[in-house]
């Protein structure tokens, strides 16, 4: 399996004629079991392209292959929001079951699923709250168990953590490195925290400010599991730095082009 | 770091916020309410305004009693519940799909919102006429007016509910599966709910006037039917018991929608 995103571009029209152009020719591709992580300045188009490749929103031009998908009984993708996007009239255990419920799965196997990936986030014991009674990390390992429980080819994340605490936000790294370590799952996800790319992806693509286009694709060969303390080794400071490089880049260029 | 409680001197921190407390305070309301009985019977007992303008307590929940005993209340009563129940379940199941359906499909919103904004100054009052024109002085009419009445609130409501899901949710859903059809049923439905409660809500209260109204016009039976025939026979008190049970029915009826809505919203703290 493999998901290729081909020449992508979008440019949104509003009603009155104005224009945005907010990706640019986006090439990229997402191999088997692969965490490929895209960062990039805020309001680049991240949101816009991980929306595209979820077929929530339609490309201007260019489009978005799966590549070699024998059994179509499995979706394409599943989306972690970054607003968590509970159901909040649903429990956590009916949240997970939602996709199942969806795919018509016998009851028994809904039910043995959804334990599954509801003890895999650590959530054991919530089944019956509703998402209200959770706080946000709690919800977004909710939202992470639902995407899971649907079994989808490719996990597509939107700054998931980014509503958290920061403290919140590294243990919630931490866990996402282990469940990703478990259920090897393709991944794309976005963020605009490089510490955070750094340490949860397999190679970090660095978009340019709007429009957004691939400035750079970065491999990074640390070793797994990959474990908090691993923020401090050298190898992974100097990944950070080349990333931010780039980011600083646009911003200078960005603030010289306001200065004219 | 523990300091000891010593004797101290100074401005001590008062919480400035203290008024912004709410209490109930239960026994007061009750005070109130029998206090306010009892200076009503007193007034009347002392001769100082004539029974026939303003009929004591008393006297009230005696003719109430009587009526009861001679079971005629209970034959107003139900006629106006049976003319209620059908005028506005009919309306919130039907304002529901309605409200639905303009809320969900473009077409629809293009085509009822017209038709709505044009429809619902009206005073559902004044069509009754025309009503009972077309579908005879009976119960239909009488039906279809509370219907109308209670309609307007529900699809308002609900469309605005609908309007207002969270498109995030529906982009979950879709995400997750779901077919169009299967996403109002799943997320529309459930997000629209506190909204389609504030429609009972208010429905209630409308049906409440309008079968009265309706009664007034013409019935040979109902509470309505039994205030104006009390006016009209300068039976004051028959007249103020009628208007009690309004009142009380009212408040059953909220109750019960309350309830109703805790029973099917338990995700709402
Ligand atoms: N529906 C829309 N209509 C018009 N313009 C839009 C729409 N959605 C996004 N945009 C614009 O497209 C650009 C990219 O938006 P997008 O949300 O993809 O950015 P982002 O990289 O996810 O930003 P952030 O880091 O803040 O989440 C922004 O300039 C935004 O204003
Ligand atoms: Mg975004």
């Amino acid at each position: 399996m493999r998901v290729v995103i081909e020449k992508i571009s979008k440019t949104f029209e509003d009603g009155s004629g104005g224009q945005t152009e907010a990706l640019r020719d986006i090439n990229l591709s997402n191999e088997e079991n692969e965490f490929l992580v895209v960062v990039g300045p805020s309001g680049c188009g991240k949101s816009t392209l991980l929306n595209i490749v979820a077929g929530l929103l339609p490309a201007t031009s260019g489009r978005v292959i799966f590549e070699g998908i024998p059994d179509t009984s499995r979706p394409h993708t599943a989306v972690v929001f970054q607003e968590f996007a509970l159901f909040p009239w649903r429990t956590v255990e009916r949240n997970v079951l939602y996709g199942p419920e969806e795919r018509g799965l016998p009851r028994k196997e809904r039910r043995e699923i959804a334990q599954y990936y509801i003890d895999l986030v650590g959530l054991t014991g919530f089944e019956k709250k509703y998402p209200h009674q959770l706080s946000g990390g709690m919800k977004q390992r909710v939202s992470i168990a639902r995407a899971l429980a649907n079994d989808p080819w490719l996990l597509l994340m939107d700054e998931p953590f980014s509503a958290l605490d920061a403290q919140t936000r590294t243990i919630m790294q931490d866990e996402l490195s282990q469940i990703y370590e478990k259920t090897h799952k393709s991944v794309l996800y976005i963020t605009h925290n490089i510490q955070e790319a750094v340490f949860l992806g397999d190679r970090v693509a660095v978009l340019s400010r709007r429009p957004g286009r691939v400035r750079e694709v970065i491999p990074i060969d640390l070793p797994r599991p990959r474990q908090e303390q691993i923020a401090m080794d050298p190898q992974f400071l100097a990944y950070a730095d080349q990333i931010w490089g780039h980011i600083r880049d646009q911003a200078k260029e960005a603030l010289a082009e306001e200065g004219l | 770091m523990s300091e000891d409680c010593q004797a101290r001197s100074g401005a001590v921190v008062q919480d400035k916020t203290a008024f912004m407390v709410r209490r109930e305070h239960r026994l007061l309301s009750l005070i109130f309410i029998l206090a306010l009985f009892g200076v009503w019977e007193l007034i009347v007992r002392l001769g100082l305004v004539s029974p026939l303008f303003l009929p004591a307590p008393s006297a009230i929940l005696i003719t109430g009693y009587k009526m009861a005993l001679s079971g005629e209340i209970f034959r107003h009563i139900g006629a106006s519940l049976w003319r209620i129940f059908w005028g506005f379940s009919c309306a919130a199941v039907i304002g529901t799909l309605v409200g639905i359906l303009l809320g969900f499909f473009s077409v629809a919103e293009s085509i009822g919102n017209p038709i709505i904004a044009s429809t619902y100054p009206i005073p559902k009052i004044a069509i009754l006429p025309l009503l009972i024109l077309w579908l005879g002085i009976g119960e239909y009419s009488k039906i279809a007016v509370i219907g109308l009445g209670v309609f307007f609130p529900m699809v308002i409501n609900v469309y605005t509910g609908v309007r207002n899901a969270d498109p995030v949710l529906i982009k979950a859903a879709v995400s997750l599966g779901s077919s169009r059809r299967r996403i109002i049923l799943k997320v529309i439905l459930p997000s629209a709910l506190p909204m389609i409660f504030a429609g009972l809500k208010l429905g209630i209260g409308i049906a409440l006037l309008l079968v009265v109204a309706a009664e007034m016009i013409a019935a040979d039976a109902g509470i309505g039917f039994m205030i104006l025939t009390s006016a009209d026979l300068m039976q004051t008190t028959k007249l103020m018991f009628g208007i009690s049970i309004l009142s009380m029915l009212g408040l059953i009826f909220s109750w019960l929608i309350d309830r109703l809505e805790r029973l099917c919203i338990p995700w709402k703290e």
